[in-house]
C-alpha cells in the first residue's frame, strides 16, 4: 500500500513538473501551422514535391508553396486551407491513374514460363518478361507495391487494376511500371481504351483476345474528336471524352468503363507471392 | 606448372562438353540468312545497301555508326529480300535485313592481303580490323578497333589471349585450337605488333591438354607463353585471368588497359589473322551446338544471319523436347523461347536443356550461409546485396559494391535457397547507374 | 539424311530465366537432413543413457516445433515451409538442451518461445537474429530454474545428481571457502573416458562426445558447416581455460575437463554454426567463434552459472551484424582504404 502511495505521488509530481516546464520553457508553435497540419492527409506520399506533409504545409505558410498540389486532398480541405492563409482557391481536376492494359491470363498468351524474381522491373531483364505482346502488363506486382494508398490491385489472373476510389493520383506508380503502361487522366471521363500496343491489329489479336484491334468502330460511332486513332491504336480524347454507352460497339472491350470489381480480400503482401 | 596465381572464390560445374571431341564442321548454304545491324557494343551499324540490291559474300551492308561501333558484312551473295526487325537474344525485336541466297556464293573483292604483316605498319593493320568488323568474339562483342587502341596515357605492356573457354558445353575454342593453330598464332602476333608488345600470355584451362600441347608446340620461336591453368568457373573471366597470369589486379570500375593489359579472345584471333591475311571480313564464326536432347551436338562454322532453328536441324533434330534453350554458356547465357533467333558475331554457343537437367529458381529467403560470399571472384556479398536488393535499398547496394559485379553466375549456382541473384544484381545495377544518371543531370541543370 | 525424320523442339512451354542456368543442387533440405543426420547418433546415445524420458523430450520438442511453425504460417498467411526441416532441427536441438525428465508442458512451452518468438515473429527462416533453439532454452532456463537443473545420472537406476559441471561448482565453492584440496580431490576421481563416452549427468545430447564429434566432423566433411567454427571455439575455449588452470590449479579445472563436459561441443558443431544467425563472411565467423570461445570461457571460469554455452552463442549472435559490416571486404581490385563506411 505504502508502495503504491508513493509511486502514485511521484508520478503526479514528475506530470506536473513537465506541464510547468513545457509552459514555460516550451518551444513557440505557430497556431497557423498547426491548424493546417491537422488539415493534411498525413500520407508523406511526396507528390506534391515535399519531403512530407509537414515540409509542404510549413513551405505554405511560407508562401512558398501553393495549396492545391496534393492530389490526396478533397476540394473542401483545399478551400479551408485557402480561407485560413487568407488566398484564393485554384480549381483543378482529380486524377487518377489508369493502366493502359487488358491482357491477363486468360485473354493474353505468354511465350514461355518466366522464372525469377516476382518484379515487373526484374522480369524486363528476362526476354522482357516472355509475354507475347511485348507492351502488356506482366501483373508482378511492382506497381501495387509502390502505391502507398493501396489503390492497386493485382488480379487472380495477373492483371494490374488501379481502383480509382482509393486512388490518389499521386503518380508513383506511373514511374515504377516498366511498361510505362500507367497514365493520369482525369477521373470524370466514363471508359478508356484499356490497350497500349501500336501493333497492327491482326498482330495484337493473335497476342491478346482483349487488345484495341483498331477497327475504327468507337472512332465512327463517337462525336467529333471525341475518340482518334494514334496508328493502330484508338484513345480517348480526355479534353471531351465520350459517353459511357460507346463502349458498347467495341468488339473486343477494349474500350469500356473503369469500375473494376471490388478489391479481393487474398491480396496480403501486394503480390509477392503471385 | 603452379607459378599462376589462385583468384578468390569459384565454383565447379560439371564440364559436359559433349562436342569437344567433333571436329568443326561447315554448315551448308542456306536459303535465306537473317542478319541483324547490331551485333556490337555501341551504336548501331548504318544500313548502306536497299532492299532488292544484289550482294555479294563478305560485300559491306552496314558501315559502322560511330567510333564506338562495328561494319556488318554479307554472310553469301543473293538479294536483300526484306529490310525488317528479327527477334533478338534479348526477347526484342532487333533491325535485320533478310538475304535470299542465289545458291552462288559468289565472294566480292577481298580487303587487300597483307601477306608480310609483320613488317607491316601497326596503323594499317589496325585499319583493317576496322574495315573487316571484328568484334570481341568471346562473348561481349566489343569492337576490335577500338579495343587496340587505348588512349596514349594507358601503356599496353602484356597481351593476354583467352584460349580458356572456362564455361561448361563450350567446346568451339578447343576445337579451333586444336584445327587452327597456325592461324590462331598469326592473328596474336599481329594484334601483338598492333600494340608494340611483347609479353604475351596464352591462358588455357588444363582440361584441354591437346590443345595445350599442341599450341604450346606451335608457339614455339614466338614470345607467346602458352600457360595451362587451373580448371575453375571462372577462370577465363578477364579480371580473373589477368591476376591469375600477372597478379595484377584490375581496379575497381576501371578496365584492364589501366593495368597495362589488353585481352583478346582467342578466335578473335583467328578472325584476325583471316582479316588480314587473307582480307576475309567478319561474317562467320564457330558455334557449338549442344546438349542431351540434341542427337549429335557438334561445332560448326556458322554464317551470320543462320537461325537457330537451322542450328539445331544440322545436329540432327531432338530426342526429346528442351525445357530451355540458352544462347550462350550455362552459366552466363541468355535463355530465349524461340529458334527463330540469328546467330551473331558474338554467339559461342546454342545449348539445349532438358527438363531434368534445369533446376527452376525457388526464391526462398536467405539463409545467411555464405557459400554465395565464399564463391565470388570478385569478394563481394551477394547474399547481402541481395536482401537489400529485394527490399529496393539501392543506395545500400551501392555502397557495398554491387557495381563490381560481373554477373557471372557463382552465387547463384550454390545457393540452397534457390534465390535468382545475379537477376538481383542486374536489376541494381540498372537502377544504381540510372540514378547516377539522373542524378548528373539534375546537378548539370541547376549549375 | 533425308529419310530420317529431323525432330525440331517444341517452343511454346520453354523456361526463360536469367543466367545462371546451371545449379549446384544445394538446397536448405539437404543442409538440414544431413545435419539431423549428423545429430542422430548423439540423440541414440541420450536415449540409451537416459532412458525412455529422454526418448519422449525429444519426441515432444520435435513434433511440437514443427506443428508450432505450420500454425504460425496458417495464421501469418505466409506460405508453408516446414517441409524445409528447419523446425525439425530446431526442436531436435532444443530437445538435446533439455534435462531428460522436463515435463511434457515444459516442452512445449520452450517449443512455442523457440519458434514463435524465436523464429515466426521475425518472418520465418532466415530472418531471425538468434539462434530459435537457444531462445528457447534460455527462456526456460530462466523461468524454471528449479526443473532445468535437474539432472539424472545414467546408469542402472537412473538417479537425480548433479553433472560434472555443477560438481565443480561445488568443488570450487569449497576452495574459496578454505578447502584447498577440495577441486584436486574432485578432479581425482573423475573419468574422462566416461566423460568422452556421455557417462555423465548433462542434457540429452550434450554428453556423449565421442557422437557427436563424429556427426561433427560428416558435416565438414560435406562441407554443410564451416570448419572455422567449432576449429576456432574449441581452440579458444582451451587456450583460455588452460592458462588459467596454468596460473592457479587448486582453483581451476583442467582444459580437457571443460571440453568434454557441458554443451561446448555441441555448441561449437551444432549451435554456433547455425548460418542464419552467425557472419556470412569467413572471416566474420571466425571472430563470432573466438568471442563466443571466450564468453563461454569467462562463464564457466567466473560466472554464476556452471554452464555458459547457451549465453555465449546468444550474445554473440546479437553482435553478428556487427560483425558483418566489419568483415565485409572490398572487392577485388578496389583501393586499399576502408570498403564500407560504417
Amino acid at each position: 500500500m505504502q508502495a503504491l502511495l508513493i509511486l502514485l505521488g511521484t508520478g503526479l509530481l514528475i506530470g506536473l513538473a513537465i506541464g510547468l516546464v513545457v509552459k514555460f520553457f516550451g518551444a513557440e508553435s505557430d497556431p497557423l501551422l498547426d491548424a493546417i497540419n491537422e488539415l493534411m492527409p498525413g500520407a508523406n506520399c511526396g507528390a506534391c514535391g515535399f519531403p512530407g506533409c509537414g515540409s509542404y504545409a510549413a513551405a505554405m505558410v511560407k508562401q512558398t508553396a501553393k495549396p492545391g498540389a496534393c492530389p490526396s486532398m478533397s476540394e473542401e480541405t483545399i478551400q479551408k486551407i485557402c480561407r485560413l492563409l487568407g488566398v484564393s482557391e485554384e480549381k483543378r481536376e482529380r486524377k487518377v491513374a489508369v493502366v493502359f492494359c487488358s491482357g491477363d491470363d486468360e485473354k493474353a498468351t505468354r511465350r514461355a514460363f518466366y522464372n525469377g524474381v516476382n518484379n515487373c522491373r526484374d522480369a524486363m531483364q528476362v526476354a522482357a518478361g516472355a509475354k507475347t505482346c511485348t507492351y502488356g502488363c506482366l501483373g508482378l506486382g511492382a506497381c501495387a507495391r509502390a502505391c502507398p494508398f493501396g489503390a492497386i490491385e493485382i488480379t487472380p489472373k495477373h492483371l494490374a487494376v488501379v481502383h480509382p476510389d482509393l486512388c490518389q493520383a499521386c503518380g508513383k506508380c506511373v514511374q515504377t511500371c516498366p511498361k510505362k503502361l500507367i497514365r493520369l487522366v482525369p477521373a470524370s471521363a466514363p471508359i478508356h481504351v484499356f490497350c497500349s500496343s501500336p501493333d497492327k491489329g491482326a498482330l495484337k489479336r493473335s497476342a491478346c483476345k482483349g487488345a484495341c484491334i483498331g477497327c475504327r468502330k468507337c472512332v465512327n460511332n463517337a462525336g467529333e474528336n471525341q475518340m482518334r486513332m494514334n496508328g493502330f491504336l484508338a484513345v480517348v480524347n480526355y479534353g471531351d471524352p465520350p459517353p459511357a454507352e460507346l463502349a458498347k460497339v467495341c468488339p473486343t472491350g477494349a474500350l469500356r468503363s473503369n469500375i473494376p470489381q471490388p478489391k479481393s480480400a487474398t491480396l496480403s503482401d501486394g503480390g509477392k507471392n503471385v | 606448372m603452379s607459378e599462376f596465381f589462385r583468384f578468390y572464390g569459384g565454383v565447379h560445374p560439371k564440364q559436359e562438353k559433349l562436342a569437344s571431341k567433333v571436329a568443326i564442321a561447315s554448315a551448308p548454304l542456306l536459303e535465306r540468312y537473317t542478319v541483324p545491324l547490331q551485333m556490337h557494343i555501341g551504336a548501331p551499324a548504318k544500313l548502306v545497301v536497299q532492299k532488292d540490291s544484289k550482294v555479294l559474300r563478305g560485300q559491306l551492308l552496314a558501315e559502322a555508326g560511330g567510333f564506338v561501333s562495328a561494319r556488318i558484312h554479307s554472310p553469301t551473295s543473293g538479294i536483300i529480300k526484306e529490310v525488317t526487325t528479327c527477334l533478338g537474344v534479348t526477347g526484342t525485336q532487333w533491325p535485320a535485313v533478310i538475304i535470299e541466297s542465289d545458291g552462288e556464293d559468289a565472294p566480292a573483292d577481298p580487303l587487300t592481303p597483307i601477306p608480310d604483316w609483320q613488317e607491316a605498319d601497326p596503323t594499317v593493320l589496325l585499319k583493317r580490323i576496322g574495315e573487316a568488323g571484328i568484334v570481341g568474339m568471346g562473348g561481349a562483342s566489343f569492337p576490335t578497333q577500338v579495343k587496340l587502341s587505348p588512349p596514349p596515357d594507358k601503356p599496353i605492356d602484356t597481351l593476354v589471349i583467352n584460349g580458356v573457354e572456362c564455361e561448361p558445353c563450350l567446346t568451339a575454342d578447343h576445337r579451333l585450337m586444336l584445327e587452327n593453330p597456325e592461324q590462331i598464332i598469326k592473328g596474336i602476333l599481329i594484334v601483338a605488333r598492333i600494340l608494340g608488345v611483347k609479353n604475351i600470355f596464352l591462358g588455357i584451362e588444363k582440361n584441354k591438354p591437346d590443345a595445350v600441347e599442341l599450341m604450346s608446340e606451335k608457339a614455339k620461336g614466338t614470345p607467346i607463353q602458352v600457360c595451362p591453368l587451373e580448371v575453375r568457373y571462372p577462370q577465363g573471366a578477364e579480371k580473373q585471368l589477368i591476376y591469375a597470369l600477372t597478379k595484377r589486379k584490375v581496379p575497381s570500375g576501371g578496365l584492364p588497359m589501366a593495368i597495362g593489359c589488353v585481352v583478346q579472345n582467342i578466335a578473335s584471333a583467328c578472325a584476325i589473322a583471316d582479316a588480314v591475311i587473307d582480307g576475309t571480313p567478319l561474317y562467320e564464326r564457330v558455334t557449338t551446338v549442344t546438349g542431351t536432347p540434341l542427337i549429335a551436338p557438334g561445332n560448326w562454322h556458322f554464317r551470320v544471319g543462320t537461325l537457330y532453328e537451322d542450328a539445331v536441324r544440322l545436329a540432327g533434330g531432338v530426342n526429346e523436347d528442351p525445357a530451355k534453350i540458352i544462347s550462350g554458356g550455362p552459366m552466363m547465357g541468355l535463355s530465349v523461347y524461340s529458334l527463330q533467333i540469328p546467330i551473331t558475331k558474338n554467339c559461342s554457343g546454342i545449348l539445349l536443356l532438358s527438363p531434368s537437367e534445369v533446376n527452376q529458381y525457388q526464391s526462398k529467403s536467405c539463409i545467411r550461409c555464405g557459400r554465395c560470399n565464399d564463391t565470388c571472384p570478385m569478394q563481394l556479398m551477394p547474399g547481402i546485396l541481395s536482401i537489400q536488393i529485394e527490399n529496393e535499398r539501392f543506395e545500400l547496394a551501392e555502397t557495398w559494391h554491387v557495381l563490381d559485379c560481373m554477373e557471372c553466375g557463382c552465387c547463384s549456382y550454390v545457393c540452397p535457397a534457390g534465390r535468382p541473384l545475379v537477376q538481383h544484381m542486374r536489376r541494381a545495377k540498372t537502377e544504381v547507374i540510372a540514378r547516377r544518371q539522373a542524378t548528373a543531370a539534375a546537378v548539370k541543370k541547376n549549375s | 539424311m533425308s529419310e530420317i525424320e529431323i525432330r525440331l523442339p517444341k517452343t511454346d512451354r520453354l523456361i526463360v530465366s536469367s543466367s545462371p542456368h546451371f545449379h549446384s543442387r544445394n538446397s536448405v533440405f539437404r543442409i538440414m537432413l544431413w545435419v539431423i543426420v549428423a545429430l542422430l547418433p548423439s540423440c541414440i546415445a541420450g536415449v540409451y543413457y537416459f532412458g525412455l524420458p529422454a526418448f519422449q523430450t525429444l519426441a515432444v520438442c520435435t513434433i511440437s516445433c514443427v506443428s508450432i511453425e505450420a500454425l504460425c504460417s496458417a495464421l501469418m498467411k505466409r506460405p508453408l515451409e516446414v517441409q524445409d526441416c528447419s523446425a525439425l532441427l530446431t526442436g531436435l536441438l532444443l530437445g538435446m538442451n533439455l534435462p531428460p525428465a522436463t515435463p511434457i508442458w515444459i516442452c512445449l512451452v520452450g517449443s512455442l518461445i523457440a519458434i514463435g518468438i524465436g523464429k515466426m515473429i521475425y518472418g520465418g527462416i532466415g530472418c531471425n537474429p538468434f539462434n530459435p533453439a537457444l531462445v528457447g532454452r534460455a527462456a526456460l532456463l530462466i523461468s524454471f530454474p528449479q526443473v532445468m537443473n535437474t539432472w539424472v545420472i545414467p546408469g542402472m537406476n537412473a538417479v537425480s545428481g548433479a553433472t560434472p559441471l555443477q560438481q565443480l561448482s561445488q568443488a570450487r565453492t569449497a576452495v574459496l571457502e578454505g578447502n584447498s584440496c577440495a577441486l584436486p580431490e574432485f578432479l581425482d576421481q573423475v573419468s574422462y573416458g566416461d566423460y568422452f563416452l556421455g557417462r555423465m549427468g548433462g542434457s540429452i545430447g550434450e554428453t556423449c562426445t565421442l557422437c557427436l564429434l563424429l556427426g561433427g566432423i560428416l558435416l565438414i566433411a560435406l562441407r554443410i558447416i564451416r570448419w572455422q567454427v567449432p576449429f576456432f571455439l574449441l581452440l579458444t575455449v582451451t587456450l583460455f581455460t588452460g592458462t588459467a588452470w596454468l596460473l592457479n590449479p587448486t582453483l581451476y579445472a583442467p582444459p580437457q575437463f571443460h571440453l568434454l563436459t557441458g554443451g561446448v561441443i555441441l555448441g561449437a558443431f551444432f549451435m554456433a554454426s547455425d548460418p542464419v544467425t552467425s557472419p556470412l563472411s569467413r572471416t566474420g565467423a571466425i571472430f563470432f567463434a573466438i568471442g563466443c570461445g571466450i564468453i563461454i570461457s569467462v562463464i564457466r571460469l567466473w560466472g554464476n552459472y556452471p554452464e555458459g554455452v547457451t549465453f555465449a552463442i546468444l550474445i554473440m549472435n546479437a553482435l553478428t551484424p556487427l560483425l558483418d559490416r566489419a568483415t565485409a571486404g572490398k572487392p577485388f581490385g578496389a583501393p586499399k582504404k576502408k570498403g564500407i563506411k560504417l
